[in-house]
């Protein structure tokens, strides 16, 4: 009997689908990257170290496509203290920095690093981020943030999140889709909705404590709301036709979406707290994948009124409208990075569907991507990389391109097809 | 005493000669109502017999009918197809849509029309390209004859394709409208 029950725990355990984890594969960095050393931190907790923090660290900055993280077998000495650093050792192996760090506690744990420029022979950086240890992966991503703008100027966005959408097809049976979310590098995948019907659209709200997504759960589509801490989730429209493409206001107060409940698809404003709607369009062609700019005071977003889509402007105000894209006959799912300036959109040439980034004052459009079928970009938060949907070898994946194009990489599912990104605002102070 | 006697019996025999007379014309007329019965039953029988042969005849017809109607449809299928980012009907796709129309206009049934994308562009672009063409297949059954509450039109865009796997074999089959 007790093999029996055992068989049965198993036999749900393994039809439990599997978790769509995402890994990375870089295919393209820049030229020439800066030479890092990450050396392997020390641990003083209990036990063996939970996480490779060191690890974490270096692969966020070979990620960025800047950085050329020094292969642990090739590094002369392994100090976790600035008195155990020997810089003569690292210059004559051509690095250029050199992180070093501990990690001590125990529920609550504290990363403590150095940074210093080997050539100059000085500390340039001393760090320490404090949390839950559940949560260590995060303080390394948020040690990277630091030394990424102590060498770049640049906040660092590697302790974000990504939203993402995992399809597996079953053969006999109900199709799977799961609405994940994970650390921006995929690692620490957790499941947010799981249904046999369509999930599409995940958007976050400007504080990254709520999203907002499309599901087909009733057969129809719907949008929701969703907290991610307490998982409460709430049905904010189910109008007949379309309810899609919800996006925050930067002050958190609205959302603009697409509905149809008035004949063709239409932009529409949310007023969160009042539930009143606000029609923003009328026009009869499509208007859809509304993207709010930065100061909240015009939305961008694609409309087929001329004949082929095309990204316009409109004043959520006044209501004039402009259009923003003229090169190619398809453009599509615009949205701009936080300077207001850069805005990322599909562009379609010779039939295939490309990611491009378009200056909003030079008006030049530069396509970013040699796939054919990109979709769904996604821009980090600090403006470096978009993340999109792509195809490659037939299956589903999501893929990052830098703006300037010069550094790529995938994040292919070990299983199914990931689509829809959706990368999440700063968490936290910088 | 005598003479009235002769008075009663008299009487007596009229009023039997009467009631005799009386009986017999009695005999007569229900002798005749109940032949008038049995022939009007044999001929409500026989009318109600003939009613319901041509009710069967006419039910049989009526279900040939619905039945090659039914047919029809089985053999224009239920997927209505179209070209890359349009959702203009080409002519194989009313001929489909002619056959539903014909058995539609014999019921009173609901009828939900997903539409649906190939995987080329953008996802919410897809979904208002498939409610279009929902939409079209819609307006096509309203304006010949199907009343318009009786049809729900919904779009997947490009989220449920029946051909996984890209180029236009793939594609042609996933743009299309299904009826139910």
């Amino acid at each position: 009997m007790k093999r029996v029950l055992i068989g049965l725990f198993l036999a749900a355990a393994l039809a439990l689908p599997v978790r769509a984890e995402l890994v990375i594969e870089i295919t393209a960095g820049r030229d020439n990257p800066t030479s890092i050393a990450v050396v392997p931190f020390a641990w003083s907790g209990w036990g063996s170290a939970p996480e490779d923090v060191a690890a974490a660290i270096a692969a966020d900055l070979l990620r960025s496509g800047q950085f050329a993280p020094v292969a642990r077998a090739d590094m002369l000495g392994l100090p976790t203290r600035e008195s155990e650093v020997y810089y003569r050792d690292w210059r004559t192996t051509n690095v250029e920095y050199l992180l070093i760090g501990r990690v001590s506690g125990g529920s609550t744990v504290s990363v403590e690093y150095e940074l210093f420029d080997v050539f100059k022979q000085e500390g340039i950086l001393v760090g320490r981020e404090t949390g839950p240890v559940a949560d260590l992966r995060m303080l390394a991503h948020r040690a990277s943030d630091k030394v990424y703008y102590q060498l770049t100027g640049i906040r660092g966005a590697f302790a974000t999140r990504i939203l993402y959408v995992a399809f597996t097809r079953r053969p006999g049976a109900d199709d799977n889709y799961q609405l994940m979310v994970a650390d921006a590098d995929g690692a620490r995948a957790e499941l947010v909705l799981e249904s046999s019907q369509p999930i599409l659209s995940p958007a976050w709200s400007p504080d990254g404590n709520q999203i907002a997504y499309v599901s087909f759960e009733s057969t129809r589509p719907a949008i929701y709301r969703h907290d991610l801490s307490t998982g409460q989730r709430e049905r904010l429209t189910n109008f007949k036709g379309l309810n899609g493409a919800p996006a925050w206001s930067p002050d958190g107060n609205s959302l603009a979406m697409v509905l149809s409940r008035d004949g063709s698809p239409d932009l529409y404003i949310l007023d969160l707290a009042s539930r009143k709607f606000r029609r923003l369009t009328r026009h009869y062609a499509i208007e859809t994948e509304p993207a709010w700019m930065p100061d909240g005071r015009s939305l961008i977003f694609t409309s087929d009124r001329g004949g082929r889509p095309q990204i316009y402007r409109i004043d959520v105000v006044t209501g004039r409208t402009e259009r923003l894209t003229y090169e190619g006959s398809w453009n599509a799912r615009a949205s701009v990075a936080a300077d207001g300036r850069t805005m990322v959109l599909v562009h379609r040439r010779n039939d295939a569907f490309h990611i491009a980034v378009q200056d909003l004052e030079r008006e030049r459009l530069q396509i970013l991507t040699s796939t054919a079928l990109d979709e769904s970009p996604s821009v980090a938060p600090n403006g470096s990389m978009v993340l999109y949907a792509t195809k490659h070898d037939g299956r589903g994946i999501l893929a990052a391109v830098s703006v300037d194009g010069r550094v790529k990489f995938r994040l292919p599912s070990r299983e199914g097809d990931v689509r829809e990104p959706a990368w999440s605002p700063y968490m936290g102070e910088p | 005493m005598n003479q009235l006697s002769v008075a009663g019996k008299a009487l007596t025999v009229i009023f039997a000669v009467i009631f005799m007379i009386g009986c017999a014309s009695t005999e007569t007329t229900d002798t005749t109502d109940a032949a008038a019965e049995a022939e009007a039953r044999r001929a409500a029988e026989a009318q109600a017999a003939e009613q319901a042969a041509e009710q069967a005849a006419t039910d049989r017809h009526a279900k040939a009918a619905q039945q090659t109607l039914q047919d029809a449809v089985a053999a224009a299928g239920y997927v209505v197809y179209f070209e890359f980012d349009s959702s203009t009907l080409q002519p194989a796709g009313r001929e489909v849509l002619d056959a539903h129309l014909a058995l539609a206009k014999t019921n009173t049934k609901s009828i939900r029309l997903d539409g649906h994308t190939d995987e080329r562009g953008t996802r919410e672009y897809n979904m208002a390209l498939g409610e279009r063409r929902a939409k079209a297949v819609a307006d096509y059954l309203s304006v010949n004859g199907v009343a318009s509450y009786r049809i729900e039109a919904v779009s997947y865009g490009e989220e449920r394709p029946v051909a996984y796997g890209s180029g236009e074999a793939n594609w042609s089959q996933n743009r299309r409208v299904e009826i139910k």
